[in-house]
């Protein structure tokens, strides 16, 4: 078996295919990078109107109630079929990039929105009842008070899941993204042996992940030995 | 017509009762305190006050109009006339000293910064805390993060200032240097509403002294009365054990 | 808009759904038995075991938490046979879930081993409990409470993670979901049932998992 792995090493790495599968590590990150930050926007979005208090936007609360808890709790290959097949019925003729683009900022937005919330309660109830006494509004307790304090807290959690969504982007290829999985598939069915195509899309993914992991603890543990400020 | 009045209100949290028809005054420029064992609902009436806490029964008025909890518009309205300081500080602590005094004024009260930070400075200055102005809540002692509370309280320009236990924590010496600035504020029309359990400087200061137990008011009056000829049994207990110590 | 929204034709599919989420529990609960035992090893190895042994277990941690479950299953399931070992899609999926549990597993547990403080032990030892008392009484179920919360987290993880085997042709709650789709072209009306049922099934795992936790090891565990 090493043999005809090492004859046909030389067919495979060629400058058109390594440059295919650059490409497709490059849409994943690209997929991960504005999904992360359209999620981010979205759970920040929905942690804070989960903190309204004015009777009449308790409807407001409860959709992002519901968002947050339903779509932590569906698969993401589900929400990806659900959001194509919703896409192609509304005929809006987007392409699957941008498909999946919108599951992902919609699940990382569910989940992002679960770590603010728990970032605003790390932030002791003191300083919210402060602001309150002071005619404090939300927006105004959030900036001044409550994020320069939770940011902390946030921050880590919200990272490892950045990197999470690097390895589960590779569910996009299943509605047709040419990701990096994709481009494995395509080079396997274009006969290239499955060691080297799928063993060369298992170390892109790693050289991805890795490094991010490793500044991902050590900002953490910085974090972890600095003050409130 | 009182400046503030409490007309029997009651509150809970969750299904604790700790207010159980509370009512009682404060007249413009008086200095009313209000004491009595732990759990008597002494500091929950300040959180009413506040709007941290809205009452299940009962009125509120402030100038002789009732405040409505339930009007958010209006009860930022309410907040606006009172300040208060809390028994933990509860300072910003991501924030200097000064910049916990000006940023009210500036971020809800909308007024230039520079202006601010003028008068925020004469304020820490006025507590003794002039050369701590860029000092973090966690570079200061108890005492000290307690003035700083204090001076942000005033830079609200408040009509009614609501002590909380705010003497609990003072340095001895510079205890009576608060209470003078206490007092110039009660000399200026500033009503105030006290939480202690210092009776010395309870029955120096105070116009009408309120006893609470159990979430409701036992028994009030001038501070001679309440300390040297209570008409209660609890209001009696209650004082013979505390001058004791 | 052009689609109308109607379930009568996915309805009768109903029972047919909920027989693949039966089976998506199963495949969850298999790998992750699976998945504990591996980890249980893998987190043993890092505690007590020699440089090497210590250092393999570090580098399979590694690779399978910064790499895709999915090209971890392709890689099984296609460039396995290039050296001979033939696995059915169904063998591929629950040894990739497996080994990919052992992995994560490997990391939970071995934190709940290092969270048995230095000062219980010495409380235990003062007491004149034996070796086998301290960890009878003491040791194990410290490990057992600080342990079932983040373990029943990751098991309903796994629970959505098993749709993957739908990309093999399992025929589990994601897989049958795509048969119907097929069957009735009722796309979202088939998907969001389906999303429904994941709810449902995590929910009540959750509460059946948090009641355990409570009642067997006292754990502090929220029902929802």
């Amino acid at each position: 078996m090493l043999d005809s792995l090492i004859a046909e090493a030389p067919r495979f790495f060629t400058y058109w295919n390594l440059k295919f599968l650059l490409e497709a590590a490059l849409t994943t990150l690209a997929l991960t990078a504005a999904g992360c930050v359209g999620g981010f926007a979205l759970g920040f979005l929905m942690a804070a109107l989960r903190r309204t208090e004015g009777a009449a936007l308790w409807p407001l609360r409860a959709l992002c109630l519901a968002v947050t808890e339903t779509f932590r709790r569906v698969p993401f290959l589900v929400t990806l079929f659900l959001v194509f097949y919703l896409f192609e019925a509304l005929k809006l003729g987007l392409d699957t990039f941008h498909v999946a683009l919108a599951a992902v900022v919609v699940i990382a937005g569910a989940y992002i929105a679960e770590i603010v919330r728990a970032g605003f309660e790390s932030v002791h109830q003191n300083q919210w009842d402060a602001a309150a006494a002071m005619n404090f509004g939300l927006a105004t307790t959030l900036r001044h008070v409550v994020l320069p304090q939770a940011w902390k807290v946030i921050l880590p959690p919200a990272f490892s899941f950045f990197i999470l969504f690097i390895k589960d982007t590779a569910l996009a290829s299943q509605i047709g993204v040419v990701e990096l999985t994709y481009a494995g598939k395509v080079l396997n069915n274009k006969g290239f042996s499955a060691v080297l195509t799928f063993g060369a899309v298992l170390a892109l993914y790693f050289l991805m992940s890795y490094p991010l992991t490793r500044l991902g603890r050590h900002v953490e543990a910085r974090l972890a030995t600095r003050r409130t400020r | 017509m009182r400046h503030v009045e409490l007309a029997d209100v009651t509150a809970a949290y969750g299904r604790t009762r700790v207010l159980d028809g509370v009512s009682f005054g404060v007249d413009r420029g008086q200095i009313v305190s209000l004491i009595g064992p732990s759990g008597s609902g002494k500091s929950t009436i300040l959180r009413v006050l506040t709007g941290l806490l809205k009452p299940q029964a009962g009125q509120v008025r402030v100038g002789g109009e009732p405040v409505d909890f339930a009007d958010r518009r209006r009860l930022r309205a309410m907040r606006a006339r009172f300040a208060v300081v809390f028994q933990q500080f509860n300072l910003f602590q991501n924030m200097t000293a000064l910049d916990n005094v000006s940023i009210a004024p500036i971020k809800v009260g909308g007024r230039p910064r520079r202006e601010v930070e003028a008068e925020g400075a004469a304020l820490l200055a006025r507590v003794g805390l002039g050369g701590k102005l860029k000092a973090y809540p966690d570079e200061l002692s108890g005492g000290q993060q307690q003035r700083v509370a204090i001076a942000r309280a005033l830079a609200l320009r408040p009509e009614v200032l609501l002590l909380d236990e705010v003497t609990a924590s003072l340095d001895p010496e510079l205890v009576s240097e608060v209470l003078d600035t206490i007092r110039d504020l009660a000399a200026e029309g500033m009503t105030m509403l006290i939480v202690s359990h210092e009776m010395g400087f309870v029955r120096e200061l105070s116009s009408k002294v309120v006893f609470m137990a159990d979430g409701r008011v036992v028994e009030d009056g001038p501070p001679a009365r309440i300390f040297d000829a209570p008409q209660e049994r609890r209001t009696r207990d209650f004082v013979s054990k505390i001058l004791r110590h | 808009m052009g689609y109308a929204i109607n379930y009568e034709q996915v309805f009768p599919y109903l029972p047919y759904l909920i027989g693949g989420a039966w089976l998506s529990l199963q495949i969850a609960f298999l790998a992750f038995v699976g998945g504990a035992v591996l980890g249980l090893l893998g987190a043993f190895a890092l505690s007590f075991g020699g440089p090497l042994l210590r250092g393999v277990t570090r580098a399979y941690v590694t690779f399978f938490t910064n790499t895709p479950q999915l090209v971890q299953i392709y890689f099984l399931f296609f460039a396995l046979p290039e050296a001979g070992v033939l696995l059915s899609s169904q063998q591929a999926v629950l040894l990739g879930m497996t080994l990919n549990a052992g992995a994560y597993l490997t990391e939970i547990q071995r934190a709940g081993f290092s969270s048995v403080r230095a000062a219980e032990m010495e409380a235990a030892e003062v007491l004149g409990f034996t070796r086998l008392q301290q960890v009878r009484y003491v040791v194990l179920p410290h490990i057992a409470r600080t342990l079932f919360p983040p373990l029943s987290n990751h098991y309903i993880l796994m629970t959505l993670g098993t749709s993957m085997a739908a990309i093999f042709g399992v025929e589990e709650l994601t897989g049958r979901a795509l048969n119907v789709n097929s069957e009735t072209f009722r796309s979202i009306e088939v998907f969001t049932m389906t999303a429904g049922l994941y709810i449902l099934v995590t929910l009540v795992a959750n509460v059946v998992l948090a009641l355990a936790g409570r009642w067997l090891f006292r754990a502090r565990m929220r029902l929802l």
